[in-house]
């Protein structure tokens, strides 16, 4: 491997593929950074991975049909969805229970399917990993159009979701359907994994939905700032991401992700030796609370 | 934004309940609830921790659907008027985790009145800070809810239901975390929000919180006792009300 002049810069002037695997990766962070800031302050983490799996057999099953991966996505996480809140509801368990197992049924599904395919091997790696240095323009446009729709819905629906990360019930009596926008908050999930499976890869994205966003919880004092901490980890995680992909050869996908949850660890670290509570009420950071 | 003057339901009361039965799903948990407030009432439910105080009050808040009977707070379904009823959740949860200032949160009380997309008019922002100044909440209202004590973060949970400006304040355990300045803070609070022609029904298990009350509640998994508390706080009916032993 040779070094180039200026190896910070240089893999990506040089060459086509890396420019768009870096576009590629910046809009799987944007669209994370709004989503993940929800799905962390709803405690949606598990949900997410959920969906994330749960598009395995779609992709799967709509490249064993000659679809598009897209549409066999979105119809997988339409049915996880689907799956995830029947089981919380009918069921006596618990979510968490209902979901893992629902996830679980999913990733078997698509293993299933995809042993009907000899020549599936190579596909069901990229749906699971990303084929991030690979990304084609269409696959790029389709990523904008998502993190413009999820940024909308966003923007509507930010009161009620904030709300709702304190307590359903001040949302159910400020007026709002809980059971609407919990609801479009899945929606918003299954497009945010859709839009960046074929980047990141379908197991991948989780970490840029939550790790990012978790570093700004642990900075933030309000929301929006959470958001573009986590904007700005994302981005940040996909440039040292990919440029350490290039000059050592390793997974793109991966290396975007590993930085980022080792931002968030760095970042927990500082907030742990740094942080202090400036409230004199407050003596001790471990308060007993009920 | 104009506030309303005293609430007039089309009944005369603000809130109405006739044989009201609440709880979870298929499990009742109180019935046979009859209760006619009047602006300006203060009710007072009382109860051990699973007594039905919760659950009566999320029903009232419509967070909760009635299970039978007939509920009706200001002439309305219980939830259907969120600019004029306000709750105030028991220890809304993981709130110490959330990247939200004291005053964020307070100001989170005015979305009932803007709904999604208005802007805060000065009348909102107004509504906002005298909040804050009533709870108590000023010396603290730049930090993150994570940083507040148990008092703090329920003074801040209190202002947000101020700010709304309701005819109906719904309060589970106000005075859960407070030590006495912030119940002595509570009480003058709700005396005042009375005085307005405002309906407060607040869920405690201290009887202190009951002394000022028009009407108190007893419960324990059924009605143990309804009316003044001279009347209903008998030495007997206190017994029977914190003396219960879950059936469950």
């Amino acid at each position: 491997m040779t070094w180039a002049a200026n190896p910070f810069v240089d893999p990506f002037a040089a060459n086509e593929f890396m420019r768009h695997a870096l576009l590629g990766s910046v809009l799987v962070a944007l669209v994370c950074a709004v989503t993940g800031t929800y799905v962390v302050l709803r405690g949606l983490s598990f949900v997410g991975d959920a969906l994330a799996h749960g598009v395995v057999p779609g992709i799967a099953t709509a490249l064993l049909l000659g679809a598009s991966g897209v549409l066999g996505a979105a119809v997988g996480a339409a049915v996880m969805m689907g799956a995830v809140s029947l089981i919380s509801r009918k069921s006596r368990l618990s979510s968490d229970t209902s979901i893992g197992l629902a996830f679980v049924g999913m990733l078997a599904l698509g293993v299933i399917i995809t042993s009907r395919s000899r020549s599936f091997v190579g596909n069901i790696t990229q749906i699971m990993f990303g084929e991030l240095l690979g990304v084609s323009v269409s696959a790029l446009w389709w990523q904008f159009a998502a993190l413009v729709a999820v940024g909308s819905a966003a923007f509507v629906a930010h009161r009620p979701f904030v709300l709702m990360s304190i307590d359903d019930g001040l949302a159910r009596t400020s007026g709002f359907s809980v059971t609407f926008f919990h609801s479009l908050m899945l929606g918003l999930v299954g497009v945010t994994v859709v839009a960046s499976f074929q980047s990141v890869g379908s197991l991948l994205v989780l970490g840029m939905l939550v790790a990012p966003a978790a570093s700004g919880a642990l900075v933030a004092r309000r929301v929006s700032t959470m958001m573009l901490v986590a904007a700005v980890y994302g981005t940040l995680a996909s440039y040292l991401g990919l440029l350490a992909s290039y000059h050592y050869d390793l997974a793109a996908g991966g290396s975007i992700v590993l930085v980022s949850v080792v931002l968030f660890g760095l970042t927990a670290l500082a907030a742990r030796l740094f942080g202090r509570p400036d409230n004199p009420e407050v003596p001790h950071q471990h308060e007993h609370r009920h | 934004m104009n506030r309303t003057s005293a609430p007039t339901a089309a009944d005369g009361f603000t809130v109405h309940c006739e044989s009201l039965a609440v709880g979870y799903g298929r499990h009742t948990i109180v019935d046979g609830i009859n209760l006619r407030l009047h602006a300006g009432d203060l009710m007072v439910l009382i109860g051990a921790n699973g007594s039905g105080k919760s659950t009566l009050l999320k029903t009232l808040a419509g967070v909760l659907p009635a299970l039978s009977g007939s509920v009706s707070v200001l002439s309305r379904a219980p939830g259907a008027t969120p600019k004029r009823a306000a709750y105030l959740p028991q220890h809304p949860e993981s709130s110490h985790t959330l990247p939200l200032r004291s005053c964020d949160v307070v100001a989170m009380g005015r979305y009932a009145h803007l709904g999604l997309l208005r802007r805060q008019s000065a009348a909102d922002r107004a509504a906002v800070s005298q909040a804050i100044e009533r709870s108590g909440v000023g010396g603290f209202a730049q930090l993150p809810l994570r940083e507040l004590s148990g008092g703090q973060q329920q003074r801040t949970h209190l202002a947000q239901v101020l700010a709304r400006e309701a005819d109906v304040l719904l309060l589970d355990e106000p005075t859960a975390g407070l030590d006495l300045n912030g119940k002595a803070a509570l009480a003058s609070i709700v005396a005042a929000e009375r005085s307005r022609g405002v309906t407060v029904v607040l869920a405690t298990h201290d009887l202190n919180d009951a002394a000022s009350a028009n009407s108190v509640l007893l419960l324990a998994q059924r009605v143990v006792a309804v009316g003044p508390p001279a009347q209903a706080l008998t030495d007997d009916n206190v017994r029977e009300c914190f003396g219960f032993t879950q059936p469950h």
